[in-house]
């Protein structure tokens, strides 16, 4: 226990270290600079009853290469749905595009999948922020993702946000409730209070959309292939 | 130590009393620029003033430490020079060697650097430039003889402790008369302060380039766009926007949502005071000793003639308002005739304004103006060509079509006649005071994804005073009306020219020239005593205050008989503009963006040899 405690306050140190002041000692127009954000954090309205759902990063690094993690998952009070976590490598490649390559982890919702990542983030013409992710996984399984989002200004302070993403899927996964080809879409309007720039309230809905086998798969176990949800939520970075 | 006996007439300096480091001035008790000239004591001691008083003399002992202030209700930790916010105003005369003995109290290195004051190398006082800093708890003794006469400046040249404070006026009397007249003579500092730790500001800009503006477009902009223009017109205006991700309200990195900003070290509640009787001329010492913000000056009843701008005289030039760059200073004459009026200097993205207060009797005040109308950015910004309108309405004859044609701009210079005796070589070059005819060429270094822009077709913006200026209905300073008072100091034809361009990416908050950054750049080598024009192309969307140590920039206004000396050069977003420099100390010296969160990258060292 005491272990762990010091465990604790010794990562809560590095990463006031590596986020603070303290990391441009070197007056550097270049510091290592440590970013955890989450964009949402979220309550959500499910059709399986009340549920926690979150999509965050880390990332160390500088100005060309970082390190990166990725995290999106939901909980229920009864399980985790869904949990993902993703460790890249990301390179400033051009003024607005960042490669970002390495592995993808689903640990949930039966079985665990192994993945390859390579893909693009960064802001596409009109200000759309975009990611764009190819996956390849064991006994030739492959994936697709592509995410995009876009803050539209109803103010300085109030931001409306729609973002769409599509996943797409080489082979059936039944274990997982996954159907080859475009497997789901999830699509999201976020009405946005900025608090602070680090803390920004908001509630929105989401909407989830199974297609092809996998509606299939959902449909046959019961479930439902199409969710909209009331969504309540904090973005937040430091 | 040696003081100069005021002279009478005109002249509001204490008669320096020396002060030593240990006995810090305190917050009221300050305020040395209102004790003399026979104003009661209590003008000065305003409220919130914490500026140290002032020192006269050739021998000096400045003591950098920390002090408490509290501009915002916060109390916050400050880093000043004898305990004042800003520094004691230093008063030196021409022709005199100075010598100044700095004790560092911080607990880390610092130095102060005499900003545009010609001397040697190891005098300049900026770490790693034969200058080592000063190591807390040390002394380091300059001492140089003193050239030019005018007013200028001092600022730390480590980390970020410009922004925490260390800075000061200075002023150097000239050997001969003054080629004007005046009855009280002010320095008027204007800063920017914020309680927010300077580097936790850099780390907000690199996380997020646009965290300090809450001026960005909205929808509404849009929505009422549309019935102003049309659908079309709406939509092609923002397709270029789209297309390049660049926002049109990208006017200050830093702004007033955290900054507040200082006259002489006072809020504008506080309303720092200068007084004046009925008749007399008042000289205003204008320098701009903030970190990042570019200020909008004028006194509303009142013109102002400008007589010198960064110290150096000029030919006199009546004007309403001017814009000052980070690091510039203006002196100007003012004949203020009854009761007060507002010394308004508003912040270039009208995010907040720095307040003082010209008054015939303590305690009077005028009204204090509404801010004009947000700075909105145009096609030409972009160095995009044929824009010809300001306020970004017009784009009928946008080129985004040729991304990589050059532009050679032969507007303004392309009839020039070239003297006869001037070699073929150097013919192409443009006639010294006229500016560059070289064609924009866009180095290679500049591709990749340190840099978001490039401006096509800079255009010349001498005659421009600046974003959101032009037609605003009073007579605004350009660089254009900027003429040496004297005859051009080296009139000398250029035997070179090197083009450098400014480059950044805002939303990386990268900044450097040539698409390198300071820590991976070679020193830019000079001959000594040659004759050189530097063309600096903007390829950013930003103004950039550009300073060349220890040798001037001879601003190419226009009038090859009469260039005017600068320190430092603010260049306009997408714009293109010359200057001639003749390096005559040996050495290595510092050439930077004085925006102090660009300065580390927009940086280069300038190398001085003989070959």
């Amino acid at each position: 226990m005491n272990i762990n405690k010091h465990r604790v306050s010794a990562l809560m140190a590095i990463i006031a270290l590596l986020t603070g002041p303290a990391a441009l000692a070197s007056g550097s127009d270049n510091p290592l600079l440590l970013m955890v954000s989450f964009d949402e954090f979220e309550w959500r309205d499910t059709a399986d009853g009340d549920a926690l759902a979150w999509r965050g990063e880390a990332w160390l690094g500088k100005d060309r290469d970082k390190a990166l993690l990725k995290t999106r998952g939901e909980m229920t009070d009864d399980a985790t749905e869904e949990f993902e976590l993703q460790a890249l490598y990301a390179r400033a490649i051009s003024a607005w595009w960042d490669l970002q390559v390495g592995w993808r982890g689903d640990f949930q919702p039966v079985e665990r999948r192994n993945w390859a990542a390579i893909g693009v983030e960064g802001l596409a013409p009109g200000f759309i922020e975009t990611e764009l992710t190819a996956f390849v996984g064991e006994s030739g399984r492959t994936s697709a993702r592509i995410r995009g989002a876009y803050e539209m200004l109803l103010t300085n302070r109030l931001v409306l946000e729609p973002e769409l993403e599509f996943n797409w899927f080489g082979k059936d996964d039944p274990a997982n409730g996954i159907g080859s080809g475009v497997s789901n879409l999830e699509a999201g309007l976020r009405l946005q209070y900025i608090f602070r720039r680090e803390l920004v309230p908001y509630v929105g809905l989401s909407w989830e959309k199974a297609f092809g086998d996998t509606r299939r798969l959902i449909e046959a176990e019961g479930g439902d292939a199409s969710d909209l949800q009331l969504v309540a939520g904090l973005r937040f970075w430091f | 130590m040696t003081f100069y006996k005021p002279k009478s007439g005109q002249d509001v300096f204490t008669a320096g009393r020396p002060i030593s480091r240990r006995t810090f001035v305190t917050g009221a008790a300050a305020g040395g620029l209102l004790l003399a000239s026979g104003l009661p004591a209590r003008t000065a001691a305003a409220r919130g003033s914490v500026q140290a008083e002032a020192l006269r003399g050739n021998s000096f002992d400045l003591g950098i430490g920390y002090r408490e202030v509290n501009f915002t209700g916060k109390p916050r930790q400050a880093t000043v020079v004898n305990g004042g916010l800003p520094g004691p105003v230093l008063r030196w005369k021409q022709g005199e060697t100075v010598t100044l003995r700095v004790t560092n109290s911080l607990a880390r290195d610092s130095s102060i650097h005499w900003h545009g004051i010609i001397l040697p190398a190891n005098m300049d006082g900026v770490p790693g430039f034969s200058f080592p800093g000063i190591r807390p708890g040390e002394t380091f003794t300059y001492r140089f003889p003193v050239t030019q006469s005018g007013t200028y400046w001092y600022h730390s040249h480590s980390g970020f402790q410009e922004q925490t404070g260390l800075y000061g006026a200075l002023i150097i009397d000239p050997i001969e008369p003054e080629p004007f007249s005046y009855d009280r003579d002010y320095v008027v500092v204007l800063s920017d302060w914020s309680d927010t730790k300077p580097e936790r500001i850099f780390s907000n800009l690199k996380k997020l380039g646009h965290y300090y503006n809450f001026k960005q477009r909205t929808f509404g902009d849009f929505a009422r766009q549309v019935p102003d223009q049309g659908w079309g017109n709406t939509i092609q205006d923002r397709a270029m926007w789209w297309q390049m991700r660049m926002s049109d309200r990208d006017i200050s990195d830093v702004t007033g949502y955290t900054y507040t900003f200082l006259t002489n070290g006072m809020t504008p509640d506080d309303n720092w005071t200068g007084l004046f009787k009925r008749g007399e001329k008042v000289r205003l010492r204008f320098i701009n000793a903030a970190a990042m913000t570019i200020f909008d000056v004028r006194i509303p009843g009142l013109k102002m003639t400008v007589v010198a701008a960064d110290g150096q005289n000029v030919e006199p030039v009546s004007i309403e308002e001017f814009r000052i760059g980070v690091a510039e200073t203006y002196d100007v004459i003012v004949e203020p005739e009854a009761g007060a009026y507002t010394i308004f200097s508003q912040a270039i993205d009208r995010s907040g304004y720095a307040r003082g207060t010209l008054a015939e009797q303590p305690g009077m005040t005028a009204e204090v103006p509404q801010f004009d109308p947000a700075v909105i950015l145009g096609h030409a910004d972009m160095g995009m060509a044929m824009d010809h309108d300001m306020g970004g309405m017009d784009h009928s004859g946008m080129n985004h079509g040729e991304p990589n044609k050059p532009a050679v701009d032969h507007s303004a210079h392309g009839g020039m006649p070239m003297s006869a005796d001037m070699p073929a070589g150097r013919a192409a070059l443009g006639r010294a005071g006229m500016g560059s005819n070289a064609p924009i060429v866009h180095p290679e270094t500049e591709q990749g994804f340190q840099v978001n822009m490039q401006a096509q077709s800079p255009r010349d913006q001498l005659t421009n005073p600046g974003i959101g200026l032009a037609g605003n209905g009073r007579r605004v300073l350009t660089y254009a009306d900027l003429r040496n008072l004297n005859n051009t100091p080296d009139p000398r034809e250029p035997e070179r020219e090197i083009q450098l361009h400014l480059t950044g990416n805002m939303s990386r908050y990268i900044w450097s020239m040539d698409g390198i950054r300071f820590s991976d750049a070679e020193p830019l080598p000079l001959k000594l005593n040659e004759r050189i024009r530097i063309t600096l192309v903007n390829d950013t969307m930003m103004n950039h205050p550009i300073h060349l140590h220890g040798m001037w920039s001879d601003l190419e206004t226009g009038d090859p008989d009469h260039i005017p000396r600068k320190h430092t050069i603010l260049v306009q977003p997408g714009s293109k503009i010359s200057y001639l420099v003749t390096p005559d100390m040996p050495g290595d010296w510092a050439y930077h963006c004085h925006l102090l969160y660009h300065m580390m990258g927009m940086f280069r060292r300038v190398r001085v040899s003989e070959d």
